[in-house]
């Protein structure tokens, strides 16, 4: 029951862990909260839907379609709102608005072009794997590899490429970084696309799962508690953030009470700021004042 | 007046209330918050619970629930507005997500996700109104005061504002209670007009929009915050028969406003009869000495 129970946790944690990446990429480089990613995901699993139940795509050619789309958005909301914004010099809050705003935007664009009904994938296999006493569904089991694998990839590519070190200078100081040559508008705008296709694999793969509705962008609010509880900003630290909180919800679910799930996690959002604001494996924060 | 009419009155003056303590905390402290929505459910299941269940008359419940909202904003305050930037306004998120989550939690208490039925009708247009002025009294006050002038200056730059003697966590913790007690009274104001609430009506979005409607409105202006919600609660009236589009233009106006105009409509002046009719005058060609600036 309880490896079974961590299975589960395990699982949900490697969903969170693709959405909390992507926050905490956004935030190293621009500082703020891009409000927009969960509808990212939402995005990024209704293409995929439509092109496997619409146009009877092959699964994988649709999730692939849906990916790339994804990151397509994500990259179309920082050159439409966030480049503009930053141009005109307003505060960083400003962005986190206007990504509150694009967030609204598209949910409602859903609900009127889909209509608010749940869909689903077509032929999912929903056979499970069973090793011991342990049940292991297929698109867990799928789910789990996909992140790690794109999570290994990525954690790789920040830390031992050409590409990796301009993400890496950006974030530590854009200003400085543009003065030593780099072109910083094409590095934000790269890491919105890495940031929105892994959010958009994460929509796909929770849309496999379970369904796709318009509201599904929600549940990025606890990939964002899991940045938060990994550091802001810090990839690493999201990833282990995520795990602690998908285990720590499935756990709950089972043995306390579903209801109590969500304030067990908020709780722990607020305690985490009041005792460590900086995360479990942040760097220091400061005050740009 | 038709009742129609009224009734759209009393949900605006309601808006008016939150948004005016938005804008103090936002606009005149630079201080952003998502648990607003959190203190304004405070609000309206104090006040239901003190009339249905202790039959209390509604002015005394609504001052019960104002007080409540002040003490819990104040502790919260407290522990959570040393907090730089984004972590203090993740933490009033957690905070206002908390409160729904607990109220959805405690069933006995707040009937759950069923929502609290059979709140008396108490919230008329006289109360509305009063309560209207009184806040805008209030808080124009407030930002015209010694106490406003510090939350201006913990706006412009804290360590210039700690520098020549500001006690900026005062400054905050005074912004963020009054506007968790403006939130919690146009909470009060808005169960008993609905006469049925349920946890949901006061999640995520609702702080968002509080926040939304207060930028648009121009930060750093009371009249700002009133003019944008008129527009904000009026428009989607006006243009009913948009009501699915409603959300959806709702987003892209907040995206147009915050990307090309960013100081919204009204930001950092106040609205002043003498300034508008001097306009029209220049505009209808007269020329008429400049008006004193304010």
């Amino acid at each position: 029951m309880f490896l079974q129970q961590l299975v589960n946790g395990i699982s949900v944690g490697g969903v969170y862990a693709l959405i909390a990446t992507g926050y905490a990429l956004i935030y190293s480089l621009l500082g703020f909260s891009n409000w927009a990613h969960g509808e990212v995901a939402m995005i990024g699993a209704y293409f995929a839907l439509l092109c496997a139940a619409n146009i009877s795509l092959p699964l994988p050619l649709a999730i692939a379609i849906g990916v790339i789309l994804a990151g397509v958005f994500s990259v179309m909301n920082e050159r439409i709102a966030y480049k503009r914004i930053r141009d005109n010099k307003s505060p960083t809050m400003f962005l986190m608005i206007a990504a509150m705003g694009l967030s609204t935007t598209y949910q409602n664009s859903a609900m009127l072009i889909f209509g608010s009904k749940f869909q689903v994938f077509p032929k999912m296999s929903s056979m499970t794997l069973q090793i011991g006493s342990i049940n292991i569904g297929y698109i867990d089991m799928i789910s789990v590899l996909i992140s790690l694998v794109v999570l290994v990839v990525l954690d790789v590519a920040i830390n031992k490429t050409k590409f990796g070190l301009g993400i890496r200078s950006v974030a530590s100081n854009s200003y400085i970084a543009s003065m030593m040559g780099i072109n910083i508008d094409k590095y934000f705008s790269l890491v919105f696309l890495i940031a929105g296709m892994l959010a958009g694999s994460a929509g796909v793969l929770l849309g496999m799962k379970y369904t796709v509705y318009p509201t599904m962008g929600n549940v990025a609010l606890k990939a964002f508690i899991a940045s938060v509880l990994g550091g802001l900003g810090s990839i690493r630290g999201a990833i282990v953030g995520a795990l602690i909180i998908g285990v720590l919800e499935t756990m709950v679910s089972a043995y306390l009470s579903s209801g109590l799930r969500d304030l067990v996690t908020f709780m722990l959002l607020i305690i985490i700021l009041l005792v460590k604001p900086s995360g479990l494996m942040g760097v220091h924060i400061e005050d740009k004042a | 007046m038709s009742s129609y009419v009224e009734g759209i009155i009393i949900l605006v003056g309601i808006n008016i209330i939150a948004v005016l303590g938005i804008s103090i905390l936002t606009g005149f402290t630079r201080l952003f918050s998502f648990g607003n929505a959190g203190f304004m459910s405070i609000g309206a299941y104090t006040s239901a619970l003190l009339t249905v269940r202790l039959k209390l008359p509604f002015i005394l419940a609504i001052v019960i629930s104002m007080i409540f909202t002040a003490i819990i904003a104040y502790l919260l305050g407290s522990l959570t507005l040393k907090l730089k930037g984004d972590y203090f306004l993740i933490a009033t998120l957690g905070f206002g997500e908390s409160v729904r989550v607990l109220f959805n939690y405690i069933e006995p208490l707040t009937g759950g996700a069923r929502g609290f039925t059979g709140i008396p009708k108490y919230t008329t247009l006289t109360i509305t109104v009063i309560s209207v002025v009184l806040a805008f009294i209030f808080a124009w006050t407030l930002v015209h005061s010694k106490i406003g002038r510090n939350l201006t200056a913990v706006r412009e730059q804290e360590a210039a504002a700690e520098a020549v003697g500001v006690d900026i966590l005062s400054s905050k913790r005074i912004s963020f209670v009054v506007s968790a007690v403006f939130a919690g009274w146009a909470g009060a104001l808005y169960a008993h007009n609905l006469t049925f609430i349920t946890p949901v009506m006061f999640n995520l979005a609702k702080s968002a929009e509080l926040t939304i409607t207060t930028v648009i409105g121009g930060l750093g202006s009371l009249t700002g915050s009133v003019l944008g919600t008129l527009l904000i609660t009026l428009l989607p009236e006006v243009f009913r028969s948009l009501a699915e589009y409603r959300m959806l233009l709702y987003g892209i106006a907040v995206v147009l406003v915050i990307v090309l105009i960013p100081n919204g409509i009204y930001g950092y002046r106040e609205f002043s009869a003498t300034k508008v009719i001097h306009k029209i005058k220049k505009m209808m060609g007269k020329s008429t000495p400049k008006p004193e600036e304010e």
